[in-house]
């Protein structure tokens, strides 16, 4: 509990530490339930995503069918710009 | 009307413009002669990445043609690629299935076994995904 004090504090000539630390708990009660969310979040992110093995990435048997058949015409025309190269 | 001397140059000037302009124009850029050779003797053969390679020995020339071409294309491959918003890779091994596709009779080409092919009448073997 404050004590009541009869007569206003004199501002002193440098900050009083205990004073500034007062503050604090007003401050940390909307700073730290964000904090902590956000860490949860953060590490509830890496666990589930964690992935158990590393991705190994195989240019050439990755490239599909699909993108063959997409860019089949833009190479032919590639090509016929081109003649002199191939 | 058309005695000033000056419109009367103008116009010749004009018309000689057009006619330069229309002889000009490439009918489309044509392989090198010394390319074209190294084709037709199968000593560069398509491979099936989309770049050329050399099938036989290796000469400094022929590695040296062989090298600037398939800078060339790299540089070709890259941009369209970009463009398409395909990777490199896939950009230039469908270039390479349209290149072997493309190949004449006796011309060299690489068979998805890697080994070198001569072309005949027959179609060529491509890889499976080939278009």
């Amino acid at each position: 509990m404050n004590t009541v004090k009869l007569t206003n504090q004199r501002c002193g000539a440098h900050k009083d530490p205990m004073r500034d630390l007062k503050a604090f708990p007003t401050r940390s009660a909307v700073l730290l339930p964000g904090l902590l969310a956000g860490l949860l979040a953060l590490s509830g992110c890496i666990t589930v995503n964690a992935p158990s093995e590393p991705i190994v990435i195989e240019l050439n048997i990755n490239i599909t069918q699909e993108v063959i058949y997409r860019l089949a015409e833009d190479a032919g025309n590639a090509i016929d710009e081109n003649a002199d190269i191939f | 009307m058309n005695n000033n001397p000056i419109r009367r140059f103008a116009l010749h000037a004009a018309m000689a413009a057009m006619m330069v302009g229309t002889l000009a124009v490439p009918a489309s850029a044509q392989r090198d002669p010394a390319y074209a050779a190294a084709r037709a003797n199968g000593q560069i053969g398509e491979k099936m990445d989309g770049y050329l390679g050399i099938v036989g020995n290796a000469t400094p020339e022929l590695q040296a043609m062989v090298n600037d071409l398939n800078n060339r294309r790299r540089a070709v491959y890259t941009e369209r690629a970009q463009a398409e918003n395909a990777t490199l890779e896939s950009y230039a091994l469908t270039a390479g299935c349209l290149a072997i596709s493309r190949t004449e009779v006796g011309e060299m080409y690489q068979a998805p076994d890697g080994s070198w092919q001569r072309r005949t009448s027959a179609p060529p073997l491509r890889d499976a995904r080939c278009p």
